[in-house]
């Protein structure tokens, strides 16, 4: 990973406070814990797929989904991705206000995606309760709207630091960088639930 | 053993890092961000947590001394047989082995001053007590969860609902907090580790702890997701598992014994760790098979993540799976029993020291084999559709649980107990404890194989009066089992204050947590020692020297 400081943590002498959390091995726990995070919706996949399996018509007549507004909040979930690499970059070459500006866009389009989910859900004219299907589809969609929302918070919280003079810097971006690997994740997590719940529904 | 006197004292070396040179006594109930503070917080509270789930036994017990149901009432009973299952498994030997042991002796076993993230391993202790008050809580908000540890659907669903709620909320903080643990752990041993050290030069304990947090990292969500849908149907009227409404009762078992077969392997691995520790100390000889030990470690992982459906024999199982879940059960028992053997190689022409630590050691690898071979009976299909749901399962899992994970963390405290207090355990009252213990947990776990086999069914109040003898001398062994914990306790406490100081090495130990003090500073080591030998060079040229201070003198290499 470019500009990653020397990855070996261990120290000689005192020059060091232990009690700190080493800032490079932050990252490597972060990816961690998301391949462990992502076993919880592969549990979810899961389900949904042994229900489809087991089931003569899925999903259901009453219970189709829509497409078009699916396939535009998921353009957009995706290019955000490539707008938070673009603001991690800016602060790699220490442009923070190149970093500010591309974290804010993601953060707006992050917002968009949320404000889409919940306009779907609004018109889909079926709730948690109607059906099988319809409890994988609210559980497996507000879920990962979960994680979207706790992504938000995360680039908000980026922004709110960069503030403070020299928090991040072309050395210390450790922050902006965990906020785009769990964006990352949000948005590798949508692909596949998008596919799974949208795309091969109709076939 | 003659041993230097040393006095513990910390010196102005650390000064200047922002916290005070020793810890105070009311420094462990706080968000303390020290690995060796942690590790005392979670070995204490799973303590705390053992004796409620024991008492819970012994009521059980009692209710089972007689055919009739007259001493509890058989929802009592039924909440008190979930609860001490899920106490059991997730506030006691989990945050023991795992997060005890754990927290405590891997920094000091690969050099380093703490672990990677420190902050995060505290937030996974804290989640602990909040999830064992919720299970309190469901007790007095409806009489507690009734149905059994693995909470299956659909009597999880129509039984005290607001009780079996609390508990998944509980099940998932537990998870949640051997997650964030598990990721502590492996980044800790992948990369903290002091540089001389290399993979194949680790103490056997990380290796085992590396398969154990992998194994953790795997499974857990699986089981946070089923506790999610199950609170779902519960709750917010979805229909997963509700077979009435198009939803299928057997995908939980299959979500959950996904977490929870490995949750078995994720018991024991640390415990392996600590056979590993214990016996190449106390044989004074190097570990025979380094490698096939740690990989067989590695090896129970991966496969362990594939047995799940033995579990499941019963429940409408195609014949393919019966078969291909049959075969990879049995394969488990292959690295088991090379470790087996490896520690009884290690045993074999030892200078073997009889000390509480190695008798509870030995006495594991008795009670283990004896497990193990139950667990491969139950792994053959057609075995396990004829002892399904009966006492042979609970013989059987309580030989493993007991005789193997208990076993092993007393030996673990006997062993490490002079490292974390700086004061040795009283010896004879250690020898007394060992006794009970394993008279105890014969008497009590081995009816029950013979209890089973007569088709006894487990988890009901009640039973038929020919079982009466057989239940009542399994009523006395649990008694023993009960008693035996006494003398542990009182030996705690008192040689935590006055026990006979234990200096540095105590055992001659040449793994690195004994170069330093006991208790260890607060940073572990004022200068990080170098690794020069490797941890179980036993008979090597001045291996069983100390030094001036006390501590394991460097082996010249052989």
């Amino acid at each position: 990973m470019q500009g990653t400081v020397d990855s070996t943590p261990v120290v000689t002498g005192h020059e060091v406070a232990a009690h700190e959390e080493h800032e490079d091995l932050r990252v490597l726990g972060l990816i961690t814990f998301l391949c462990s995070e992502f076993l919880m919706f592969a549990g979810f996949f899961a389900v949904f797929l042994v229900f489809w399996g087991s089931k003569a018509e899925w999903p259901p007549k009453e219970t189709e989904v829509e497409l078009l507004l699916p396939a535009i909040n998921t353009f957009i979930l995706v290019s955000s991705s490539l707008v938070i690499n673009l603001g991690t970059k800016a602060i790699k070459k220490n442009d923070l206000a190149g970093m500010r500006q591309w974290f804010g866009i993601t953060a707006a389009m992050g917002a968009v995606f949320l404000a889409g989910q919940v306009y779907e859900y609004m018109n889909l004219g079926y709730g948690l309760k109607t059906n099988l299907f319809s409890n994988c589809f609210y559980l497996l969609t507000g879920f990962h709207g979960l994680h979207v929302f706790i992504g938000l918070v995360l680039i908000l919280g980026v922004l709110w630091r960069s503030r403070r003079a020299n928090h991040y810097n072309d050395i210390t971006h450790v922050g902006p960088e965990m906020a785009e690997i769990y964006w990352h994740f949000v948005d590798v997590v949508w692909i596949v639930l998008f596919s799974l719940i949208y795309l091969l529904t109709l076939l | 053993m003659a041993q230097a006197d040393i006095s513990v004292k910390p010196t102005e070396a650390q000064g200047g890092h922002g916290h005070p040179d020793k810890w105070k006594w009311y420094d462990y109930f706080t968000f303390n961000v020290d690995h060796k503070v942690i590790g005392i917080q979670y070995l204490v509270t799973s303590f705390l947590f053992y004796l409620v789930g024991g008492f819970m036994a012994v009521l059980m017990r009692t209710e089972l001394a007689t055919p009739e149901s007259d001493f509890l009432t058989p929802e009592l009973y039924n909440a008190f047989l979930t609860n001490h299952g899920t106490i059991m498994i997730f506030l006691w030997i989990v945050p023991a082995a795992i997060g005890g042991f754990g927290n405590y002796l891997i920094p000091l076993m690969i050099g380093a001053r703490d672990m990677a993230f420190p902050k995060l391993n505290a937030l996974a202790f804290w989640l602990n007590p909040p999830a064992g008050a919720l299970l309190a809580a469901s007790f007095f908000v409806g009489g507690g969860a009734q149905s059994g540890w693995t909470s299956y659907p659909p009597l999880s669903e129509i039984t005290a609902n607001l009780p079996q709620s609390l508990w998944c909320i509980s099940l998932i903080m537990v998870g949640t907090s051997s997650i964030l643990g598990s990721v502590n752990f492996l980044i800790t041993i992948w990369k903290m580790r002091i540089p001389s050290m290399a993979w194949d030069q680790m103490p056997l304990f990380c290796w085992a702890m590396v398969a154990t947090a992998l194994l953790a990292l795997f499974a857990t969500p699986v089981l946070a997701a089923a506790m999610v849908l199950l609170l779902f149907d519960i709750n917010f009227g979805t229909s997963f598992f509700k077979p009435d409404a198009g939803g299928n009762v057997v995908v939980y078992q299959h979500l959950f014994w996904f977490y929870s077969h490995p949750a078995v392997y994720l018991m024991i691995l640390p415990i392996f760790g600590i056979m590993s520790e214990v016996i190449p100390v106390h044989a004074r000889k190097p570990i025979f098979g380094y490698k096939a030990i740690a990989y067989s470690s590695m090896t129970i992982c991966l496969v362990g993540l594939f047995v799940w459906v033995h579990h499941m024999f019963t429940s409408g199982t195609a014949p393919w799976m019966r078969i291909f879940f049959t075969i990879s059960t049995l394969i488990v028992a292959v690295p088991t029993g090379v470790k087996i053997f490896s520690w009884v190689a290690t045993l074999w022409g030892g200078k073997i020291r009889y000390t509480t630590a190695m008798l509870f050691a030995v006495g594991l690898l008795s009670m283990f084999v004896f497990g193990g071979l139950s667990g491969v009976t139950l792994g053959a299909a057609p075995f396990d559709i004829h002892v399904h749901d009966t006492y042979y399962v609970v013989g059987h899992f309580h030989y493993v649980l007991y005789g193997g994970s208990v076993f092993g963390i007393y030996s673990g405290i006997y062993h490490w107990f002079p490292k974390m207090t700086g004061r040795m355990l009283n010896e004879p009252l250690g020898k007394v404890h060992f006794v009970l213990t394993f008279i105890g947990t014969i008497l009590t776990f081995t009816p029950m194989h013979s209890l089973g086999m007569q088709g006894m069914p487990r988890r009901v109040a009640m039973y038929d009066p020919q079982f009466t003898s057989l239940n009542q001398l399994v009523t006395v062994g649990a008694y023993i089992l009960a008693v035996s914990v006494i003398p542990f306790y009182l030996n705690v406490i008192w040689s935590w204050r006055a026990g006979k100081e234990a200096g540095p090495n105590p055992w001659n130990a040449l793994t690195m947590e004994w170069t330093t003090t006991s208790p260890p500073i607060i940073e572990n080591w004022e200068v990080l020692p170098v690794l020069t030998h490797g941890p179980y060079d036993y008979g090597a040229e001045r291996a069983d020297e100390v030094g001036p201070a006390g501590e394991a003198v460097v082996p010249t290499q052989r």
